[in-house]
């Protein structure tokens, strides 16, 4: 990378997303206010990635998300130094990195910005998988505050009818809770509007997930898993609707300028499972050398997975349904039927299936989805056996020859045109 | 004692035992894997509850579905289901525990072809009222599933007699639990062992009158082997079948006087309130038991019970036998460990895999700790 000539830095100047440093701005501003939230006298609640934030932003409270400092610790490569620090406290190696690193930090204030605000109140849904149960119990027990449980039956094969009133009856009680750690009555006005911006939020985030439907793409999966940030956070407020609107306008302005994730896409690639957070740079430089680029992920599109249930005039009454259904608390064959829908929509030519040690609901299944995937659409997957935060279970030389020989088998299927979206 | 031996024999081969039921009686076999499946239901649908765990033969054809990290419970399970093994099952039950049975219930779905499969989505949360009615909702919409599997009505009755038949095993089990606690020589961890692991798979009818004769007999039994040197140890953690755990504590001067295990008094913890709405009580009993870590029942409640536990069964130390990858298990240890230390109560943790990788580190570990007690 020694003798980088001008045109290259010029040309990856062009293809840098100008919205990136609006949001770092954001999210810099939005951290230093939770950090400072007992001098504002604003409340502070942890919540899980997949947990309804809506109702905390109607009551004013600050969100913080233990699973986005998880990721913050594996970006900034902190993830090995706190892991080993769980493992001293007693925490197996084989529980899900994002809970050990932050589980590692509370206690001593560590990571990359260090520790996270202080929680007035834990928010835990498990939609996702039933690792957060523990983990909010543990940090429950550690800052010695009220713990609420979102608990959503997991939907096999269906979304049982006592399910969604067990869900909605919750929903109620979750408002109470509110009501009571914060110490004022409920503003359903408010909700009202925080609803209708969660909407058009998750709305716009999709449509700039939509732009790589183009060929060739403006963006890439890892700026995807960059920009989400804004979605998991702050869903709700106008805040994210702003970005989400500029972010929108420049991937629009790029199709039109030809500016591209990838300088000479050939192969369009889809991605599986949460980011390997210490290797992003890594994972694009490899791919974008074999002229691929991953053009979509699961992992980002899941904050809007739901969008069909919840209606924006009656958030709270049909919040139940959309937070239950979404991705990860599916069967594994409607998980195969929604990745099927993306191979269609942005016409990829193979699948990354990141097999995460950290997360089992994400994981376990893969193998059959991945069959299915061949049996329906001809489509190569290639399966890499990492994990989001820990490094140590990160075996480069084995991966990057893996990457190789999976790039010539979509290089050949292509040059035959024969087997890649055959049926 | 012969009864023993009849335990011991279907401890050791569950799906022998099985098979001939079912050729006996002519009815289904539904397997499970987990304490919390609601096998009152499935017995009064006269329908076979067997408790699945893994032959421990090597596995090969389950590296087709699942990562080599998840646990060797769910690996080994559906090893043997693809190989063919359980194909005295009729079906599959799946009721919501963990992360990795949630996933294995998909799997087993799309692979393994029983011809019933019914996912019994227990609440994850017990400690509330929209719980508690959840709970009995579940049970009910399992009753139908059953229901429209055997293609029969479940009648009040054989609820009724079902929940009382279930009140006598999970006493009796208590019972001999009790007799031990005061003698362990009466029986030994393995004998125990196998009474368990027998009681989850025989015919109810079979076993209430099995154990009414053993807690006769061993009522009327005063052991010769009293011993009352032995460092009183209580196991605590997820499934532990395998028997060696027990014969290695007991050879090292350990007496196993109670446990907080799955395959243990949590399987027969608490008693179905005959009185009232019979499903209603079912599903008290499930929501009210000792619960399991990957449920939420209180951040203090599992330490609490241990704890109590320790000092009530006057135990010397404490065992933790948990199954590698089992999440919610590891998750709870540091915080169990600490409530232990609290009191100086001593405690050790052993990491097993279905089958025991190393007895001989095992045993070295355990006569380690126990000389230290």
């Amino acid at each position: 990378m020694q003798n980088k000539s001008n045109p290259q830095d010029l040309d990856k100047k062009k293809r840098k997303i100008k919205a990136v440093a609006k949001m770092k701005e954001i999210m810099t501003h939005y951290y230093i206010e939770a950090k400072t939230a007992e001098q504002s006298g604003k409340k502070v609640a942890w919540i899980t990635s997949g947990g309804p934030v809506e109702p905390l932003i109607a009551m004013d409270v600050i969100p913080v998300y233990p699973e986005n400092h998880g990721a913050m610790i594996g970006a900034a490569k902190m993830g090995v130094d706190l892991c080993l620090k769980s493992e001293e406290m007693g925490y197996t190696t084989d529980l899900c990195s994002y809970a050990r690193a932050d589980i590692a930090c509370a206690p001593i204030n560590g990571g990359p910005i260090g520790g996270l605000p202080k929680p007035d109140m834990l928010v835990c849904c498990n939609n996702i998988c039933g690792t957060v149960l523990k983990w909010y119990e543990v940090q429950a027990r550690h800052f010695q505050v009220p713990l609420f449980i979102l608990d959503t039956p997991f939907c096999h094969t269906e979304f049982t009818d006592e399910a969604k009133k067990y869900v909605k009856r919750q929903i109620g009680e979750y408002i109470f809770f509110l009501e009571k750690v914060c110490e004022k009555p409920f503003d359903y006005d408010r909700m009202t509007a925080v609803g209708k911006l969660s909407i058009q939020g998750q709305q716009l985030w999709q449509a700039v997930l939509d732009t790589a439907m183009h060929k060739p793409a403006p963006m890439s999966a890892f700026d995807a898993f960059f920009n989400l940030a804004l979605i998991v956070t702050l869903r709700g407020t106008q805040t994210v609707v702003d970005y989400y609107t500029g972010l929108l306008q420049e991937m629009q302005a790029r199709i039109k300028a030809g500016i591209r994730a990838v300088p000479e896409e050939k192969y369009r690639l889809l991605w599986d499972n949460l980011p390997v957070w210490y290797r992003t740079r890594w994972f694009s430089e490899k791919l974008a050398s074999h002229h691929a680029c991953l053009v979509a992920d699961t992992y980002t599109s899941a904050w809007c997975t739901s969008m069909r249930y919840i209606k924006e005039d009656d958030f709270l009454e049909t919040m139940a349904e959309g937070y239950s259904r979404i991705y990860l608390n599916l069967g594994v064959d409607e998980m195969a039927t929604s990745i099927i829908e993306m191979v269609d929509k942005y016409d990829v030519d193979g699948m990354v299936m990141h097999s995460n040690r950290s997360c089992k609901p994400y994981s376990l299944g893969q193998y059959d989805i991945a069959k299915i995937l061949q049996r329906k659409r001809g489509l190569p997957t290639l399966i890499i056996e990492a994990d989001m935060v820990d490094e140590r279970s990160f075996a480069e030389k084995q991966i990057e020859n893996r990457i190789d020989a999976f790039m010539e088998v979509i290089q050949k299927d292509r040059s035959s045109e024969v087997g890649i979206h055959a049926f | 004692m012969d009864m023993l031996k009849r335990f011991g024999d279907i401890a050791q081969n569950p799906h022998d035992y099985a098979a001939t039921w079912k050729r006996q009686y002519g009815r289904q076999v539904f397997g499970h894997f987990c304490s919390y499946t609601p096998e009152e239901l499935i017995n009064a649908a006269g329908v076979l509850p067997f408790r699945i765990f893994g032959s421990g033969a090597p596995i090969s054809l389950a590296d087709a579905h699942l990562q080599a990290y998840s646990c060797s419970l769910v690996r080994s399970s559906l090893n043997d289901a693809l190989a063919g093994k359980l194909d005295f099952l009729d079906g599959t039950v799946f009721p919501h525990t963990c992360d990795s049975i949630q996933r294995l219930s998909d799997v087993w779905r799309l692979n393994v072809k029983f011809d019933v499969h019914l996912d019994v989505l227990l609440p994850v949360k017990l400690n509330t009222e929209s719980a508690r009615e959840y709970m009995a909702d579940v049970l009910l919409k399992f009753k139908k599933d059953l229901e429209r599997s055997i293609q029969s009505k479940i009648t009040p009755d054989e609820l009724m007699r079902s929940a009382e038949t279930y009140n006598r095993i999970r006493t009796s089990l208590k019972s001999i639990y009790e007799m031990r606690r005061h003698d362990s020589g009466l029986l030994s961890g393995q004998d125990l062992l196998n009474i368990l692991k027998a009681a989850m798979v025989m015919d109810r009818e079979e076993l209430v009158q099995s154990l009414d004769t053993l807690v006769k007999s061993l009522g009327q039994t005063i052991s010769k082997k009293k011993d009352e040197n032995r460092k009183r140890i209580i196991l605590a953690g997820g499934i532990c079948n395998i028997p060696e755990i027990y014969s290695v504590i007991e050879d090292a001067g350990g007496s196993i006087v109670w446990d907080d295990l799955c395959t243990g008094s949590r399987y027969f913890d608490g008693t179905i309130d005959l009185y009232g709405d019979i499903i209603g009580s079912i599903a008290e009993r499930y929501i009210d038991r000792i619960h399991c870590p990957a449920k939420h029942a209180g951040l203090y409640r599992r330490g609490g019970h241990l704890v109590r536990l320790t000092k009530e069964m006057q135990a010397n130390g404490i065992i933790f036998i948990l199954l590698k990858f089992c999440d919610p298990h590891a998750f709870d240890y540091p915080y169990l460990k600490e409530q232990l230390d609290k009191e100086n109560i001593p405690s050790m943790l052993f990491e097993i895999e279905e089958q025991i990788p190393s007895a001989r580190h095992f045993k070295t570990r355990c006569e380690a700790f126990l000389e230290m007690l």
